[in-house]
């Protein structure tokens, strides 16, 4: 990691509490689930909080992103409020998106969030397209595009690396590769080792990185962002993690082992920064309990934000379809 | 007033609409020093550079797609897809991504874009160079769909396509480009859901659509020479669709017959008859209305089984007689 690349130590409370809102957030997101509070269906980011904590670390709100399938995380990491975020999931007025959208299309586009995504790969040319605007309008911002392994296997993706490519554009491929695309597994539908070797084809660097290391995410997006500031053009990062619970909420997990379960939820990227946070002397463990504990808390106050508001009004049922 | 084509009002209103507005561009296949497929952007790339004349690789997912996001982002792109075919190439992008991300996400985003295709046959490019898929967009919630018949009408229309805060879908008839007109050197603007009398006549409506609306205006005087006489209304967009002027025509006329060169199975005719049906026009019918549209069959390349797929004016007197019985 080079030096200038590392994340300064007084960041690391704030990120640390963002992962557990994450965690929070969607775990709870899973128990309402279970019990039928929840209807449709979503898709969980647990384990995979380093990716969208530490990418999203320096952005601000003329930056943007887009999101994937599975969004809940990278929409808490740029900074959305997760009352409105657990409002739209309830499909409550309240929402984001007014109980319109729900777990797959929550955006902000006034923060830079572009919105999670239903189609796999669907994000990836409106980034390309954002990142045009950025450089066609000579603003000083960056898009990351997030996307998972599945999405690398789609034209989408090949025709927005390109195009990004051959115009320099400023925006950061970031793909999640949580080893599965639904049952897929990543090891059935490629046939090389590494997504990130594929940036080669189009002629921009790739990178692989420990995924559920909140420095080595952070420290590689950023060269990323300084490159495509520069005007260098996109890089794709390939961020090696995990997604602990099923594809979606019908999934039976048939596909893969406990044993690899386990295996991977020892390398659970949030106690791996605590752990950091404790030896390395800056916090201690009744300080690591406190942020957990706030950010349950938030999560608690999410749901009791959203259960109290309004249902949407089927009046309004036409609103929206045009400007 | 000038005469000039249907191609050059095209260009005229895009160079108009670049010089009034920085945030408009334009991106397609081959635009650049080709000058595009149909020669509609010829002479744009030494006026307005590489920079907002974009050339790009033959990618219609990543055009339709880049064009969504440089559109939610503050720009107000104008994309080129170079047969409207390859719109189905494109087709995630149009229809679930921009038609749907104004609704979506509550109404906090505007998607201000143009995506310009040439449709339709009679060129012997057979089955994938020569569809009329409008009634596929025109289904689509979100998306607004414009089929213009003249170098006035396109002219007017497109400047309003690329001041609209919406996706807008902008059907160029591949042989309409080199059809004159008399166009306004100045600016002026049509605004989209607006339907034009082409004719006026006091015996039967028929509405018809791009290129059947020439074959209407012939298939008119004709019979005009029998004394029927004809009212030939083009709706020009189909999304939003000019339903009254379209009501109020057949409630004069007492007999409406449609017009479109797409199949006719599933066709947007289909919808217009539905309006006409459902509205108070339906008293005034004197006959049951008939629907003239393309065979329902993939274009055939040999121009003598082409001209049996396509509408011709004779089609069309023949439904007219058939309506006024």
């Amino acid at each position: 990691m080079k030096a200038q690349s590392a994340l300064p130590d007084e960041r690391l409370p704030e990120l640390l509490e963002q992962m557990w809102l994450i965690r929070y957030f969607d775990e709870k997101i899973d128990e309402m689930f279970a019990k039928g509070l929840i209807h449709g269906t979503t898709h969980l980011y647990v384990g995979q909080e380093a990716v969208a904590v530490g990418a999203c670390a320096d952005l601000t709100d003329d930056d943007y992103i887009t999101s994937t399938h599975r969004g809940h995380g990278h929409c808490i990491a740029k900074g959305a409020d997760v009352n409105k975020m657990m409002a739209e999931i309830l499909g409550k007025e309240t929402g984001y998106c007014k109980g319109k959208g729900g777990s797959m299309h929550i955006a902000d586009v006034s923060t830079g969030n572009l919105g999670a995504n239903g189609i796999v790969g669907g994000g990836i040319p409106i980034a390309t397209g954002a990142a045009l605007t950025l450089h066609m309008q000579k603003r000083d911002n960056v898009v990351l595009c997030f996307f998972g392994d599945g999405a690398a296997n789609e034209g989408s993706f090949h025709e927005s690396l390109n195009l990004a490519a051959i115009w320099k554009l400023p925006v950061v491929f970031i793909c999640e590769n949580n080893q599965y695309g639904m049952s897929g597994s990543v090891k059935d539908m490629f046939a090389i080792a590494d997504i990130a070797e594929r940036g080669a084809a189009y002629g921009i660097p790739g990178t692989v990185v420990d995924g559920n290391d909140l420095f080595d995410v952070y420290a590689s997006v950023k060269e990323a962002i300084a490159r495509a500031k520069a005007g260098e053009g996109p890089t794709l990062i390939e961020c090696k993690t995990y997604r602990w619970k099923g594809h979606s909420k019908s999934d039976a997990k048939k596909y893969r082992t406990r044993e690899e379960e386990k295996e991977w939820r020892a390398k659970d990227p949030i106690r791996r920064l605590e752990t950091h946070l404790k030896e390395s002397g800056q916090m201690e463990e009744g300080d690591l309990r406190r942020i957990e504990s706030a950010a349950q808390q938030k999560i608690e106050d999410a749901v009791k934000f959203a259960e109290e508001s309004e249902r949407p009004n089927p009046e309004e049922i036409e609103q929206d379809v045009y400007a | 007033m000038r005469t000039i084509t249907y191609r050059e009002a095209v260009r005229e209103a895009i160079r108009e609409e670049m010089n009034r507005d920085p945030n408009v561009y334009m991106m397609g296949e081959d635009i650049g020093v080709y000058g595009g497929a149909f020669g509609v952007s010829r002479g744009l790339l030494e006026e307005f550079g590489p920079e907002r004349i974009r050339d790009t690789p033959i990618s219609e997912a990543a055009i339709v797609g880049a064009a969504a996001g440089s559109a939610v982002t503050g720009m107000r792109p104008i994309a080129e897809l170079q047969f409207s075919d390859f719109i189905t190439i494109g087709m995630d992008q149009l229809v679930n991504q921009a038609a749907k991300m104004r609704y979506m996400f509550g109404g906090k985003a505007k998607v201000p874009m143009v995506v310009r295709t040439p449709s339709g046959g009679g060129t012997g490019a057979a089955a994938q160079h020569s569809q009329s898929l409008e009634a596929w967009v025109a289904h689509v919630p979100g998306l607004k769909v414009v089929q213009p018949s003249t170098a006035y009408d396109v002219k007017g229309l497109l400047k309003a396509a690329v001041r609209d805060d919406n996706p807008v879908v902008f059907y160029e008839h591949k042989l309409l480009y080199n059809t004159k007109g008399r166009v306004p050197e100045e600016d002026y603007v049509i605004p989209l859901g607006k339907a034009d009398v082409k004719r006026e006549g006091r015996d039967v409506t028929v509405v018809a659509t791009a290129m059947m609306v020439h074959k209407a205006l012939k298939a008119a005087e004709t019979l005009e020479k029998e004394g029927i006489s004809v009212e030939v209304v083009d709706p020009r967009t189909l999304v939003p669709l000019d339903k009254e002027t379209i009501v109020q025509s057949v409630i004069k006329t007492g007999r409406c017959v449609v017009v479109h060169e797409a199949v006719k199975r599933g066709g947007y005719g289909g919808e217009i008859v539905s309006t006409i049906v459902e509205s108070e026009a339906f008293d005034y019918l004197d006959a049951p209305i008939q629907r003239v549209a393309g065979r329902e069959v993939p274009m055939p390349f040999s121009t003598h089984l082409e001209q049996y797929v396509i509408p011709s004016e004779d089609n069309i007197v023949a439904a007219i007689r058939d309506v006024m019985v």
